[in-house]
């Protein structure tokens, strides 16, 4: 199954409606012009249709195997890999001190996607490797930091984050693995670890676990964890690599999607392991990369959404059933299929835009020469990061089930490919965070904790976009009325939804929280894409024309579902409660 | 030994090529353009030649609009030294080209040129023969293996029915086929590295080459579609029904 990589989406709205060129203008990317931008994007784009899609399919038909303690990935992972690190891509958004490119976080998203859309199961290695490296560089000692970052930079060594156990997911606070001081510097860990995504695996020299585990002193709960790291083999004074430590995966999940990547149950049985941080702060050291691990999992919807896409709109072009009313002889004629189509790319566009701002949030965030405009970056980077998570996620579900709907029959048995993508995109939601959990943090920490400030920031710029409508269709004479009640409406839903999220009791909040974050994200998805279409009319781009179409489907169909999550709020979480606990049962 | 690579950027391989309504020609505008898939092959064998040694530095030019800078600096990021933009926004034809080309081997005293054996738009595979011709070199077409050694150069030429091999005395012009190398993908610190190369900016003009076009596009049309088969019962229909189309 070809895929196209969609950097001219990308570029356009890296350009017109998130503000890539302020990242460009900081200091710290003086180097990267939009030229090389645009290359690094042909690059990888080139990358990742080239060698990593063809190897999807062969992730899902034959998927990782352990024997002994030995995991054998499917079937071209691994010379894929090899490339990968060949090609010099894992260091692209490392920082130039720990030999990466040190290129903007919003170029490892547009990468990022593409690599996700190749090959899902897969691009999870890479991705993890750059967490770990991410909470390394950040928490680690200067010894930890010279031994392990060179290697993993290149990619020739993997990470892997250890959190989870069978009692302590969504909450990390029941963790059971112990470490114990060994004197000498070292740590003893002892415990279990499932879910493990490339805990193991034949495709890397050596893997750098991150693990959180409980001194035995530790206090109960979150406060009393510690984070560790603990290699596959040891490492020498030399960079050499020794014996094996006292880890090993004795299980592999099967499941539902992204066959291709081993998902392990880690055994730490008394294994070597080095502090990272400061004892029982382990939470905090890991939530530093959080917000970027989950930016990237919003990605990934968007990611693998807009293959499935490309896959029905292929399959749409091709399929002649029933006579069309239109030109098209195909079923890309019949009215229906068109509006599954035009939903699709609207919406993931749209999830796209957003996961785009969220980026450039955290790249101005730590980038600008200014302090202010830093401090505020942030708490847009914290307030966009679970909308981010949640909306391309869920967006992405969606994309793939209507690409199913679009193959007929086909889309329903395996050899299109569709029905892949739909199991592969269903972890999405789930893991770095539930979707649910990602609506309780929009809510609680995002929205409640500085009441509403940050919110009201955002509202506030987006308000002015209906000025700049104005002026497109003054300089442009392009007549944009409909976006323009779309917007105003959309902005005073946005305002009363804040404002009971914030006026709310901590109950009802809880249960209005994942409406209240759809909101958020088609509202917000439809203003940048307005800003984009305008921006791209103002400069004359030849896609700003069809970006209008586009931009006015969401804003008449997408836009106002917000409006029914609104009037959920309005009559907040009672309606759950009301009907008894026992009565869910009751049939 | 200088080698100059000549490189084009094309509608891309993937794309299905559409023609413009009024039959002008081939629909350009908004679509992925890259570099001419020969040509990939001519820069990868460039590049290696740098890298065993026998090649000193390679240069790279595109002959072409503002855009064709991109299909320069991809070559510069598999590994090519640096670039010459000659900037046109008409779609010259390979005398044109060939003229152009013969004026900056001159210029940069050359002893090598690698060029793809057509270009997949106008697939007119005459630019590097021509080339050839009007410097007087030697040229090894359609190579499918190069060698270099002292002055000269082994070419295996991909023929009707298998490999043909001459021996050029350099300076010489060689076109490349599909199987000459695989090209590499671009490594990420080498496109980030191809920023700092240069690409000298030219234009026709300045290498006073007289691009007046010698052919006229009459019209552009799609090819004929195929038409429906017939499904024969047996041999013997194939065999009559294949003697009736006067194909054997
Ligand atoms: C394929 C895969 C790969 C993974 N990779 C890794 C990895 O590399 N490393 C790692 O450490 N872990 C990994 N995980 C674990 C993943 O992060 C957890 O599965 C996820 O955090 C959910 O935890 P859980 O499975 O225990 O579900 P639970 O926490 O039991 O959740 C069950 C349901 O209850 C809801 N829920 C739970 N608590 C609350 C609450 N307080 N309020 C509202 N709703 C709530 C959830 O939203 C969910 O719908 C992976 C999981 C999978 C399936
Ligand atoms: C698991 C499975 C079990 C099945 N069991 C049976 C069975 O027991 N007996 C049997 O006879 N068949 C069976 N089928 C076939 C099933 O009924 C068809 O797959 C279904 O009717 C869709 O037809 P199609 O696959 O040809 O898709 P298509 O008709 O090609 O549809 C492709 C897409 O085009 C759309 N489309 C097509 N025509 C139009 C139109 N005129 N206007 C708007 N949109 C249009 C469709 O909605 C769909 O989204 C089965 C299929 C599967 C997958």
């Amino acid at each position: 199954m070809p895929y196209t990589p969609p950097i001219k989406s990308m570029k356009y709205l890296l350009h017109h409606a998130v503000d890539f060129d302020a990242v460009l203008a900081c200091p710290d990317h003086s180097d990267t012009t939009a030229d090389l931008v645009g290359d690094i994007l042909d690059g990888a784009g080139r990358f990742a249709s080239d060698v990593l899609a063809p190897t999807n399919w062969a992730g899902d038909q034959t998927p990782a195997a352990l024997s002994g303690d030995a995991v054998t990935t499917s079937p071209g992972f691994k010379d894929a890999y090899s490339a990968y690190v060949e090609a010099g891509w894992q260091g692209l958004g490392m920082a130039v001190d720990h030999g990466g490119m040190g290129l903007p976080q919003a170029v490892s998203v547009a990468t990022g996607e593409m690599t996700y859309a190749a090959n899902m199961a897969f691009g999870l290695c890479p991705m993890l490797t750059a967490s770990a490296m991410k909470a390394i560089a950040a928490h680690a000692s200067d010894d930890l930091k010279a031994k392990y970052l060179p290697k993993m930079v290149t990619g020739e060594w993997s990470g892997a984050m250890n959190l989870t156990e069978p009692q302590a997911g969504s909450d990390l606070g029941p963790v059971r693995t112990k470490a114990v001081d060994k004197g000498d510097g070292t740590y003893a860990i002892s415990g279990q670890k499932i879910y493990i995504t490339w805990g193991e695996h034949d495709c890397a020299d050596n893997i750098v676990h991150l693990v959180l585990a409980r001194l035995p002193d530790a206090p109960e709960g979150s406060k009393g964890i510690s984070l560790f790291l603990c290699p596959k083999y040891f490492v020498g004074d030399d960079g050499a690599l020794g014996e094996r430590n006292s880890l090993k995966c004795i299980g592999l999940e099967h499941k539902l999607g992204i066959h291709g990547s081993p998902t392990c149950t880690m055994e730490f049985d008394g294994a070597t392991g080095w502090l990272i941080g400061e004892p029982n702060r382990g939470l905090a050291c890991m939530f530093t990369m959080m917000n970027e691990a989950r930016l990237f999992v919003g990605v990934q919807g968007v990611a693998i959404g807009d293959r499935a896409y490309q896959a029905a709109l292929g399959f749409a072009r091709e399929r002649v059933q029933g006579r069309t009313l239109g030109k098209q002889e195909t079923i890309i004629g019949h009215p229906d299929v068109r509006r599954m189509l035009m939903d699709m790319k609207a919406r993931l566009m749209g999830a796209r835009v957003i996961c785009m701002a969220t980026a450039v949030a955290g790249d101005i965030a730590a980038s600008h020469p200014h302090e202010e405009t830093r401090k505020a970056a942030h708490i847009r980077e914290a307030l966009l990061t679970p909308i981010a998570k949640s909306y391309g996620s869920d967006v992405g579900i969606s994309a793939t089930s209507t690409a199913v709907q679009v193959h007929g029959g086909m889309g329903f048995v395996e050899e299109t490919g569709a029905a892949q993508h739909y199991r592969d995109s269903r972890i999405a939601s789930i893991y770095e965070g539930t979707n649910g959990i990602q609506a309780i943090d929009l809510l609680a920490r995002k929205i409640r904790r500085d009441g509403g400030a940050g919110m009201m920031a955002l509202i506030e710029e987006l308000s002015q976009i209906p000025a700049l409508l104005v002026m497109t269709t003054a300089e442009t004479g392009v007549r944009l009325g409909s976006s323009r009640d779309a917007l105003e409406q959309s902005l005073a839903t946005l305002r009363e939804a804040t404002q009971i999220m914030l006026d709310i009791d901590e109950a009802d909040g809880l249960g209005g929280a994942s409406n209240y974050l759809m909101l958020c994200g088609h509202i917000i998805a439809g203003c940048l894409l307005i800003k984009g279409m305008c921006n791209g009319l103002l400069a004359g781009d030849p896609q700003a024309e069809n970006m209008q179409k586009l931009v006015w489907y969401h804003a008449l169909v997408v836009m106002p579902e917000a409006g029914a999550h609104l009037n959920y709020l309005r009559r907040a979480g009672r309606v759950l409660f009301d009907y008894p606990e026992i009565a869910l049962g009751d049939l | 030994m200088k080698v100059l690579v000549p490189v084009k950027r094309v509608l891309d391989y993937n794309v299905k090529a559409r023609v413009k309504a009024d039959q002008s020609g081939v629909d350009l505008s908004n679509v992925k353009m890259s570099m001419n898939p020969f040509d990939e092959i001519s820069v990868e064998e460039a590049v290696r030649m740098k890298e065993a040694g026998t090649a000193t530095e390679a240069i790279v030019v595109s002959i072409g609009p503002a855009k064709a800078q991109e299909t320069i600096r991809t070559a510069l990021a598999i590994g090519m030294d640096r670039g010459i933009h000659v900037l046109t926004d008409e779609d010259l034809e390979p005398l044109a080209i060939a003229k152009i080309l013969k004026a900056i081997v001159e210029a940069e005293d050359a002893q090598l040129v690698i060029a793809g054996k057509q270009a997949i738009d106008n697939d007119y595979g005459a630019t590097g023969s021509m080339l050839a011709a009007m410097l007087d070199w030697p040229q090894g077409t359609f190579a499918n293996t190069v060698e270099t050694s002292g002055g000269s150069m082994t070419v295996k030429r991909e023929v009707d029915g298998g490999l043909q091999t001459v021996k050029l005395t350099l300076p010489a012009v060689v076109t490349t086929d599909l199987r000459l190398n695989e090209p590499r993908y671009a490594r990420l610190p080498d496109i980030m590295k191809a920023k700092k190369k240069t690409i000298d900016a030219k234009t026709p003009e300045d290498f006073g080459v007289d691009t007046t076009p010698r052919l006229k596009t009459v019209k552009v049309t799609e090819p004929a579609g195929r038409s429906a088969g017939v499904i024969v019962e047996n041999v013997e229909e194939l065999v009559a029904s294949l003697k009736k189309e006067g194909v054997i």
